[in-house]
Parts: C-alpha cells; sequence; structure tokens
C-alpha cells in the first residue's frame, strides 16, 4: 500500500530519551540499527534528544499529477521527511482525479522513483469526484490505493454514500469523508460566528460539517462498514462522534494542527494564510477538538497539508483559495501550543501523530522494537526556530505560522529503515 | 525572493472603523465643520493638498462615492486620477497586485480604493507607499459613509453622544451597516438592529448593537437608518418576496414618528425599503448626507495625509 523510492537500508545509533506510548517506554536508550532493522536496544546515559516512533500522516496533499508547480511527490515527501513522518497518505483531487487505475498506476511507478518517505495513494469515491457514479473500487484496491475519498469535496448525495459504503465493502479499504453540506457551507469563507459577523465575511457554519457527520455515521451504522471523518472542526461534529463511538460505531477521527491551535480570532488580520476548509473555529469549538484528542475519541492529527502557489495566496481574503501547509511545521507547532503550556502530554501528542493514524488506515504502527523495520524521529525539544517563507522544503509557503518562533525541532527521520532527514 | 514589500514608516489609512479611536472620529468630524465653513464663505478650492496625487481605484460600479472622492480631492487642488475596473487592465484579468504595484510606479499620496473582496484595501495597503483610504470592501467596512453618517447626525440633532439609530433592513449583506455601528459605538450612541431573522447575521451582538426582528424597535429611536433591499436576496431565499419586506420592514409615514430623522445611504428603492413620502419628507437627511459626504471625504483625506498615526504620536507622548 505504501511505496517509496528503492535504496539502501541504513545501519545508524541513536541515542536518547525513548518514548514509545503505546509500548509503555519512557527511558534512556541506545537503538542501534543495521540494514534499516533494529538489532539492539540498551540501556544509556540520558541525551540531549528525544526519540520516538515516526509519525504518519493521513492527509497530506501532494498536488500532483496537475500542479506540480506547487508540489510533487519528489518535494512532499522531503517535506513530510523534515515533519519527522514515516509514511503518509496523499488525497486523490489532483488534475486528473485519482479515479482509475491508470492514474494510480502512474502515481506508484513514479513514486518508486521520488518518494523520499513511504507513500500511500488514496482513490476517488466517485469518478471524477463528481459525486455521481463510483469508482472501480476493487480494481484500485487490488492495485494499491490506501484508502477512498472525494477529499476536497463532500459526497453530497446519502445514496451514493450509502452504495460507495456498500461496494467498498469489497475490499478492505475504508472510506475518508469531507464532511460538508455545500448548501449550507456556500459561499462561506469562515467560521459563522462573532468573528464573521463583525468582518462582513460570508458565514460557513458548524451545522454545514455536523450534519454530515451526523448523516454519514448514520449510513456507517447502518451498513456496518467503517468510516474515518477528515478534519473535524466542530464540537457539533465531536459530540455527533462520541455518541456514535458509545454505540459501537467503527469511525475513527482526525484533527489538524492549526485547528487545534488557532481560532477565527486569527481570521481578524483578514490573511489568506488562517483560510481554511473547513474553517477555523470558536475557542469553544477548539476546546472541545483539544478534549476529543486527549481523551482518544479523536485519535490522529493529520495535517491536511495544502500546498498552494503564492500568488494564488497573495490576494484579498475572499478570493483566496482554502488551505495552509503542514508537513514541516506539525509537530513544533503543537509541541509549542500544546505540550509546553500544559495543554496535552507529549506522550499523547507522539500517539496522535503516529500509532494512531497508522491503525486508522490499517499501516503497520511504527513501533520501537528489536526486529522490526526502524521507523523513529528524533526530537530536540529545547531548539528554538523561526518558520520562514525560504525554509521550507515544501515548493509552497502558505504556512500559518510564518514568522513564528517555535520550540521543538527535528533532528533526525529514519522511514522504512531509511534516515531520510537529518538537520 | 521577497515580494517588494513596503518596508517604509507607518503610515496613516482608512481601512477599517475598528482602527479608530474617539478622538480620531472627532478630529475628523472637526476638520469636516471647518472645511464646510471655508467653502460656504470662501472659495469653494482650497489650495491645501496642492501637488499631491490621489488616485481612485474602483472595482465595484459606482457613482456617488467615487464622484464625492473626486470632487473632495479636486476642492483640496489635489491631482486626480480615476480607475474603473471596466476597461481597464482589470478587465484583461491582471490581478490586484500588479494593478497595486503599477499604479504605485507613480508615487501617489492616496489610493482610494473600492472592491467586492474583503481584504483589497489591506492589501493594496501592504504593496505600497501610499496611504490607503477603504471606499468599500466586500460586505467588510465603508468607513467614510460611517463617518458622513455621523456627521450629517451630529448637524442634524446636534450631538452625537447618547443618540439611538435604528438600522433596518439588509445588515448581513451590509458593510454601511458594520462601520456605522462600530463608529456609533466609539462616540457613545446606541444602535439598534432591525431585519429579518435571515438578514441578521449571528454573532453581529458582539460589536454591543441590539437585535429585534420586529419594526416597532425603531419607536425609540432618534435616527431610523435604512438599508437598500436588492431583489437578488429572494433568489437566496433570504426573504420569500419584497411585498411581504416591504409589509414588515418598509419605512412609512405611519412608522415614523414625529422628531424622528430617517437615513438612506443611497441608492434608494423607493416603494420597497422606503415610501417615497418618507423619502421626500422634511425629516429625510439623504441629501444632507451627500454633501456631508464631500467635506467629510476632504477631511479624510487631508487627515491621512497630515496625521501621524496612532503608534508615532504614542512614541511621542512617551519622549
Amino acid at each position: 500500500m505504501l511505496v517509496a523510492r528503492n535504496g539502501r537500508s541504513d545501519s545508524l545509533t541513536l541515542e536518547g530519551r525513548v518514548v514509545s506510548p503505546t509500548q509503555g517506554i519512557d527511558e534512556s536508550l541506545r537503538i542501534r540499527v543495521e540494514d534499516g532493522v533494529v538489532v539492539a536496544i540498551e540501556p544509556a546515559d540520558a541525551g540531549r534528544v528525544v526519540i520516538a516512533p515516526a509519525f504518519v500522516d493521513p492527509h497530506v496533499h501532494l498536488r500532483t499529477p496537475g500542479r506540480e508547480d506547487e508540489e510533487t511527490i519528489r518535494s512532499g515527501t522531503e517535506a513530510a521527511a523534515r515533519g519527522g513522518y514515516c509514511a503518509i497518505l496523499a488525497m486523490p483531487n489532483t488534475d486528473p482525479v485519482v479515479d482509475s487505475m491508470s492514474v494510480l498506476g502512474a502515481l506508484v511507478e513514479r513514486a518508486r522513483e521520488e518518494a523520499v518517505v513511504p507513500t500511500g495513494f488514496m482513490a476517488a469515491i466517485s469518478k471524477g469526484q463528481k459525486g455521481e457514479e463510483l469508482t472501480e473500487m476493487a480494481e484500485l484496491a487490488a492495485g494499491g490505493a490506501a484508502a477512498f475519498t472525494d477529499d476536497g469535496r463532500p459526497v453530497v448525495s446519502a445514496g451514493l454514500m450509502r452504495r460507495a459504503l456498500q461496494y467498498s465493502g469489497l475490499t478492505t479499504l475504508r472510506l475518508a469523508l469531507h464532511c460538508e453540506e455545500p448548501s449550507l457551507s456556500r459561499g462561506g469563507h469562515a467560521h459563522e460566528g462573532v468573528v464573521s459577523a463583525e468582518l462582513g465575511i460570508g458565514p460557513y457554519p458548524s451545522a454545514a460539517e455536523s450534519v454530515m457527520v451526523e448523516r454519514d455515521l448514520s449510513l456507517s451504522a447502518a451498513e456496518d462498514r467503517p468510516i474515518h471523518l477528515m478534519h473535524l472542526s466542530a464540537r457539533e461534529s465531536v459530540a455527533a462522534l462520541d455518541a456514535a463511538l458509545a454505540n459501537g460505531a467503527h469511525a475513527t477521527g482526525e484533527v489538524t494542527p492549526h485547528h487545534l491551535v488557532l481560532t477565527d480570532e486569527a481570521v481578524r488580520s483578514l490573511d489568506p494564510n488562517t483560510k481554511m476548509n473547513p474553517p477555523l473555529r470558536s475557542a469553544d469549538d477548539r476546546e472541545a477538538l483539544r478534549d476529543a484528542l486527549r481523551r482518544g475519541a479523536i485519535t490522529c492529527v493529520a495535517t491536511d497539508h495544502a500546498p498552494h502557489a503564492r500568488h494564488e495566496k497573495d490576494v484579498p481574503f475572499e478570493d483566496a483559495p482554502f488551505g495552509v501547509t503542514g508537513l514541516e511545521t506539525a509537530f513544533a507547532a503543537l509541541h509549542t501550543h500544546l505540550v509546553i503550556p500544559g495543554v496535552m502530554s507529549l506522550e499523547t501528542v507522539l500517539e496522535r501523530m503516529s500509532a494512531g493514524p497508522a491503525r486508522a488506515f490499517g499501516l503497520d504502527e511504527p513501533r520501537i522494537e528489536v526486529g522490526a523495520r526502524a521507523n523513529l524521529v528524533s526530537l530536540d525539544l529545547d531548539a528554538e526556530w523561526t518558520v520562514a517563507e525560504d525554509s521550507f522544503r515544501s515548493l509552497s509557503a502558505n504556512s500559518w505560522l510564518l514568522g513564528e518562533t517555535l520550540r521543538g525541532r527535528i533532528v533526525q527521520t529514519v522511514a522504512d529503515g531509511r534516515l531520510v532527514y537529518e538537520a | 525572493m521577497s515580494d517588494p514589500r513596503a518596508t517604509t514608516a507607518p503610515r496613516r489609512h482608512l481601512l477599517s472603523v475598528a482602527d479608530l479611536t474617539r478622538d480620531d472620529v472627532e478630529r475628523v468630524l472637526d476638520t469636516a465643520s471647518s472645511l464646510a465653513a471655508s467653502i460656504d464663505r470662501e472659495v469653494k478650492k482650497l489650495p491645501t493638498l496642492r501637488g499631491r496625487t490621489v488616485v481612485n481605484l474602483f472595482y465595484e460600479s459606482s457613482t456617488r462615492t467615487l464622484a464625492s472622492f473626486e470632487l473632495a480631492a479636486k476642492r483640496l487642488s489635489a491631482d486626480t486620477m480615476s480607475i474603473r475596473s471596466a476597461g481597464s487592465s482589470v478587465d484583461k484579468g491582471e490581478s490586484l497586485k500588479d494593478t497595486a504595484l503599477t499604479l504605485a510606479a507613480y508615487d501617489p499620496d492616496v489610493i482610494v480604493m473600492r472592491h467586492p473582496s474583503i481584504g483589497a484595501p489591506q492589501l493594496v495597503a501592504r504593496l505600497t507607499d501610499a496611504h490607503v483610504v477603504n471606499a468599500g470592501d466586500g460586505k467588510h467596512q465603508h468607513p467614510t459613509q460611517a463617518l458622513l453618517d455621523l456627521y450629517a447626525i451630529r448637524e442634524a440633532l446636534g450631538r452625537l453622544d447618547g443618540v439611538r439609530v435604528a438600522i433596518v433592513g439588509d445588515v448581513l449583506h451590509s458593510r454601511v451597516a458594520r462601520s456605522l455601528v462600530q463608529a456609533l459605538t466609539l462616540v457613545g450612541g446606541e444602535t439598534v438592529l432591525v431585519g429579518p431573522p435571515t438578514l441578521v447575521p449571528r454573532g453581529i451582538g458582539g460589536l454591543g448593537c441590539e437585535i429585534s426582528h420586529r419594526i416597532s424597535a425603531i419607536g425609540d429611536a432618534d435616527v431610523v437608518y435604512v438599508l437598500r433591499m436588492q431583489r437578488e436576496r429572494i433568489g437566496e431565499a433570504f426573504v420569500p418576496s419584497l411585498r411581504e419586506y416591504t409589509a414588515l420592514y418598509g419605512i412609512t409615514p405611519a412608522r415614523v414618528r414625529a422628531g424622528q430623522v430617517v437615513m438612506h445611504p443611497g441608492p434608494m428603492n423607493r416603494g420597497i425599503e422606503i415610501d417615497p413620502r418618507v423619502a421626500d419628507s422634511e425629516q429625510a437627511l439623504v441629501t444632507d448626507q451627500v454633501r456631508a459626504g464631500l467635506v467629510v471625504r476632504m477631511a479624510v483625506l487631508y487627515d491621512v495625509l497630515t496625521v501621524a498615526p496612532v503608534e508615532a504620536r504614542e512614541r511621542a507622548e512617551v519622549a
């Protein structure tokens, strides 16, 4: 399901405070990797860095094919390596859409040449993401698709959603859903609330998300098929997920760093890099998302890394496209804004960035154990760095953190036994 | 490579009422009063801004605002140039950024701009060295309209402190309403927003105004401020018909009491949001608003060019 550039496996030794929340490890250790495999784990003196299972991002836009000026498989996976990721899943809303074996096959082939970090490609739910006809899910699954999604667009028709849930049962893959009721979000550029009312920005109410979350949870339960809810933003959506989970739903959820850190107050700047879909919401919503992530109702941090060309974001707020980049800043942003102020533990952040998303999509959980392929990230929690426009490996720089000084830096990333990034 | 973004000393813009202090508002209104007096007394043209260049950049059709800014600049002896989106390079797909950089090459002192998108004047302020005056951006702000409305109210009622204004109609789509609520709050006035629930945005109470969906709420207001009601709102299902809207919210002689004044930012839809008998009555300040627009815009052009930005003034006070 995941593909990467063929290459050597590395041998190296990492030493520091090893934190692997799912394995209950938190001690000073030396990890020896030979030919990409962990061969020894032994006690060591406390080092300067924290070593953890590397991260998994279930929501990345690589813009390939079609917008290689914004991102390529190479630049996007280099950005992922710099962000501490050992696996990413790419969205199919490209041009053309990844809705057939010919497009998927070409991408997989290209990833074998270019992908620095193992990459999975999601395929569309509907042909052309038009919400009318299903894609050839059986063939796409056999050809290596990682999941199905029409991300960027909702599946508007409840009837088609039901058929997609049913038909995808031919595969082991799940549907990842962008929940948005377009008749409620139309013309919306910011969360409906005090800020949009005061500024006169077209309102995008929370209900535009939550009514679709509720619909899809109902259909998922009725069809007994798992779903993954992407980039949740609203308190009401969290409440719907909680209620469904209490009834034994097979549902997982993800939340982005920007929804965990910012609120719609940031939109007052009219900076196009505060414009995302779904929009930044209220402090109340943010608290519900943080709480859900802490409790484990939401198990994944996903960046929704959405590169945009500079000239497309250098326009007035309402004319700008939705989306911000995130691969290279996700950990540092969460460490700076959640871990250091005591909102969330380091262990929770590490788990939700690694094991959580891997489990949600049936990927191998990155673990630190003898005999396993090395998927490791080494972190300097005290290092400060400033997010600068010219500092990205991504081809795009539409970050919501431009100019901000963050604490916590990726020192090394080992993905599938290869050292793919070193600061 | 970074943009050639302006990094010169902070300079004064008028982008949003939210950026103004009460002192700023009172200073502009007082300047407008003395300009009005000197225009009446002496000649119509003052030499104040001789040698300065004012560019009007209008991306939306506008008759009264553009005319008012053009005349205001000319009355102050500035050189003016007006660019409308129709028939210009904008028609050829030029981005706002490139248009702004092109105009900036002429070193204009002031760029007055109207644009359908919120944030457009902020972008131009960032990209050029000019003082930028917002003449309306999307549904966001129209600060000179708010200032001229305050001026007209002060002329008619002799005060602003404690004045109660009922703003009636399509608040959701109105930059005029947003700017006026903020401006009134700044000078000690009160506002009540009156309109159907679909056209009063959720959260607007955060600006410190009251909200009512009944026309009777205009009863205790000193000023009834009527907003334009557009036919498009029916297709978008905000209201079922203009007929029902007029029945519920139209400003008729029976709904206006003696002593109240009635205002409208224009252009009016007679017979829809405002009864022609009200529009033509002694109580209507509509033409006073247009006259106020000229002197207030003169005062704004003078003010942005001659008064230092707040931060600079604060630094001066500390020193």
